[in-house]
């Protein structure tokens, strides 16, 4: 009976562990990069940023892109492209009501969620003018290889007149993507990049380092020398995560800004809290770096309640956050990871199958939303949830506001 | 079980004099409640040690307020794992919770009490329906919770789009983030502490009635206890409903306490049977004392505490706990008898809760001269 005993809990230990692992190494990234895991591995740099992330020429361009006037229209930034070398698709065009096919890594966060249903009120658009017959849709959960298989059904079904993918992850979708440009359908990638350039158009906003510096240089700014700074972090290991990091660090080394610490935090607001609070005790800090925004409203509330001083703070463009920040009237930066992205890639597609030219390299505008800022762009999404962002750009679509304040 | 026990009869050298150190020495060694009270003293020494201001009345208040959610599940995992069973479920009930909660209330203050009401209400629905899959279906807990751990995760998920919307009102809030006096900033009791302590007393209670017995008197032998009359069936849902109970109470504090995030409650299940294993709360059932199984989750959170003021990354949690459960079934698993026992001397099995272990049988006595 003991025996048996010792055997169960051991059993039972061995199948805990091993789910306890694979419920922590699921890359959930809240947003995507421009950048690829292989070209982050090349040539890393020593200068500043200690980090085998930093690639010195992607973090020169991002960083000059921020200050490019993009072409397109002012009004449509999910339109506009910086230094965009254009494609001829002529052999794309085709008439009448086509099929789109949507390979999505997942919608397992906010950002995501919003970024989606903006994309779905963009379809209805082109459905309601009879260009698009129908939209499918396959969600992937953030799995590498079922994204690889709904790629795959795309191809083999052989009827998508186009085919949008938002990669899971960089290299290992590459050949799945490659597979699809094979199949003669003009394929369309946005968010997160892969290793190849078979598509007929990548579509990204700046990326990760011009997202990371923006908040760095806010802080450096803002702060005093010698001030305390606090980075939260969401995960290790993830390349678009890594490259906010690898900029804000450089510029952080380069200042007489002082690194307190760097934390992973999961984005789960309850160890977010727990972890500015131990900060707290042991000293003061004067600023946070957050390279996503999930769980900034819990970081700034730890601060509230240990009777501290507002930080100067660094969040990204989601509503609880913002709505706090005018609250409080705090000094802080919303960073842009623009989420007006999801609608490019049916615009793109409109294009394509119009026989007209697209960028190459789709590079969408990115940029922060400041405290001068704040006020307008509350008052534009005042009717908006929690956790909607507020630079998801879809204002002038029919199903504005319903679609997304009913989500 | 004697194949794989050495006779260790030179241990006996160890307690010369049955003196009340090494009597000491016998109960914090024992693996039973005495351990984990010791090392969560040795945690606390040494986060005091590294960061004196970590026994100033307001860290001391915020970091319980912090470990209050966990303390509150270990209970309810305990009275499940003291039945003989596990509950992985938990994790996800309190995100389940959480989600329901900012999704249904959407800051209308109004709101509040009638969304708690419900959350107590899925709560217990979701212990009803794993005590009663697992007691007449006879489905493994094992299976059952982690089937409806992937269902309650999978169902908040498609029922929210993927990622949870909404707000949660002050009033909710208050629970896990406020305290007494209502003033931020300064001392006060959080009333996250005096909702544990409560619980706290009651599941002492509860354990100390006859219920308390038969649900220890089933883990232990669930043949034995229903010779003797015991609805087995009955007395473990009920073990299960405490446990969706006591979960839904963890989502009220936790989501008090930090609002509403897409990954609240991730890994939670496996804080809370980590937190109750430390406490010294046998696998499998049968012994354990539900306030050693606090003292667990507050160990647990206090060592990563200490972690943090190390400067270990977080990432590293898992792999710590990992370590935790194996060492703590593996340390249970030891022979203690031939540790402390005099050659020669009749034994007397150590039962941490008081428990006498009828089923095992009496280990062979080192070869005496």
């Amino acid at each position: 009976m003991r025996r048996s005993r010792v055997l169960m809990a051991g059993a039972a230990t061995a199948a805990l562990l091993f789910t306890a692992a694979c419920s922590t190494d699921v890359p959930d990234a809240p947003a995507g990069g421009g950048e690829t895991a292989a070209e982050a591995g090349e040539e890393a740099s020593e200068s500043g940023a200690n980090s085998e992330w930093f690639v010195q020429a992607d973090y020169d361009r991002q960083l000059a892109q921020r200050t490019a006037v993009p072409e397109g229209p002012a009004e449509q930034p999910w339109l506009q492209a910086i230094d965009p070398e254009y494609v001829d698709t002529a052999q794309y065009a085709k008439e009448g009501g086509k099929k789109l096919c949507f390979s999505n890594a997942s919608v397992s966060n906010p950002w995501r969620v919003t970024g989606f249903i903006t994309m779905q009120q963009q379809v209805e658009v082109l459905k309601t003018s009879g260009e698009i017959s129908e939209f499918r849709v396959s969600d992937a959960a953030d799995d590498d290889n079922k994204q690889i298989s709904d790629i795959q059904a795309f191809v083999e079904a052989g009827d998508c007149d186009a085919i949008i993918i938002s990669p899971s992850t960089t290299a290992t979708l590459t050949p799945a993507v490659e597979a699809a440009c094979e199949s003669g359908k003009p394929v369309i990638v946005f968010d997160r990049g892969v290793n190849s350039d078979c598509m007929v158009t990548y579509i990204h906003p700046i990326g990760g380092y011009a997202y990371g510096a923006d908040g760095a240089e806010f802080l450096v700014e803002n702060l005093e020398p010698g001030s305390k700074v606090l980075a939260l972090r969401i995960l290790p290991g993830v390349d678009v995560l890594e490259n906010r990091w690898a900029a804000a660090d450089k510029i952080f080394s380069e200042s007489d800004i002082e690194v307190v610490g760097q934390e992973f935090t999961g984005g789960d607001g309850a160890k977010i809290k727990d972890i500015v609070t131990q900060y707290l005790q042991r000293g003061d800090v004067d600023g946070i770096w957050m390279d996503a925004g999930d769980g900034a409203v819990a970081a700034v509330e730890a601060f509230e309640d240990a009777g501290k001083p507002y930080p100067v703070f660094m969040g990204e463009d989601e509503l609880s956050f913002m709505r706090k920040w005018q609250e409080t009237d705090m000094t802080a930066l919303g960073a842009v990871y623009s989420n007006f992205q999801w609608r490019t890639p049916i615009l793109a597609a409109q294009k394509i199958w119009n026989g007209e030219q697209v960028p190459a390299e789709w590079v969408l505008p990115q940029s922060p939303i400041t405290g001068e800022d704040l006020d307008a762009y509350l008052e534009a999404n005042k009717d908006m949830p929690s956790l909607h962002y507020a630079k998801f750009g879809g204002e002038d679509l029919p199903g504005y506001p319903e679609a997304w304040t009913n989500r | 079980m004697s194949a794989s026990t050495p006779a260790t009869s030179p241990s006996g050298t160890q307690a010369p004099t049955r003196g009340g150190f090494s009597r000491w020495v016998q109960r914090v060694t024992s693996g039973s409640t005495w351990t984990v009270y010791a090392l969560l003293i040795v945690v606390f020494v040494a986060i005091l040690v590294m960061n004196p201001s970590f026994g100033e009345p307001m860290s001391i208040m915020a970091f319980l307020k912090k470990a209050a959610p966990l303390i509150v599940l270990a209970i309810g995992q305990y009275f499940v794992i003291v039945s003989g069973e596990f509950d992985l479920s938990v994790g996800s009930l309190v995100g389940a919770q959480v989600v329901i909660a900012a999704k249904l209330i959407d800051g209308e203050e109004s709101m509040t009490w009638p969304v708690i009401g419900l959350m107590v209400l899925f709560g217990l629905g979701v212990g009803l329906v794993n005590g009663l899959i697992v007691t007449l279906l006879k489905v493994p807990s094992f299976i059952t919770t982690l089937g409806m751990m992937l269902v309650l995760y999978g169902a908040i998920r498609l029922w929210t789009g993927g990622a949870p919307t909404g707000s949660l009102t002050e009033g909710f809030r208050q629970w896990g983030r406020g305290g007494l006096p209502d003033t931020p900033g300064q001392f006060q009791v959080p009333y996250a502490v005096l909702i544990t302590v409560v619980l706290g007393v009651v599941a002492v209670v509860v354990m100390r009635r006859p219920f308390g017995r038969t649900l220890v008197a089933t883990g232990d032998n669930d043949v034995a206890a229903a010779f003797s009359g015991t609805a087995v069936w009955w007395v473990r849902t009920r073990a299960f409903l405490f446990s969706g109970f006591m979960a839904t109470v963890a989502g009220i504090l936790i989501g008090g306490y930090a609002g509403v995030t897409a990954q609240v409650g991730e890994g939670l299940e496996f804080m809370a049977i980590t937190a109750v294993v430390l406490g010294g709360v046998v696998l499998g059932g049968g012994r354990g004392s539900v306030v050693a199984a606090m003292a667990g989750a507050l160990t647990l959170d206090a060592l990563f505490t200490l972690f943090n003021q190390l400067s270990l990354p977080s990432t590293i949690r898992p792999a710590v706990q990992g370590v935790i459960i194996i060492a703590a079934v593996a340390y249970a698993a030891m022979p203690r008898r031939s540790r402390t026992a005099p050659p020669g001397a009749p034994s007397s099995p150590t039962t941490p809760a008081g428990v006498p272990e009828p089923t095992v049988p009496k280990e062979p006595q080192p070869a005496a001269p």
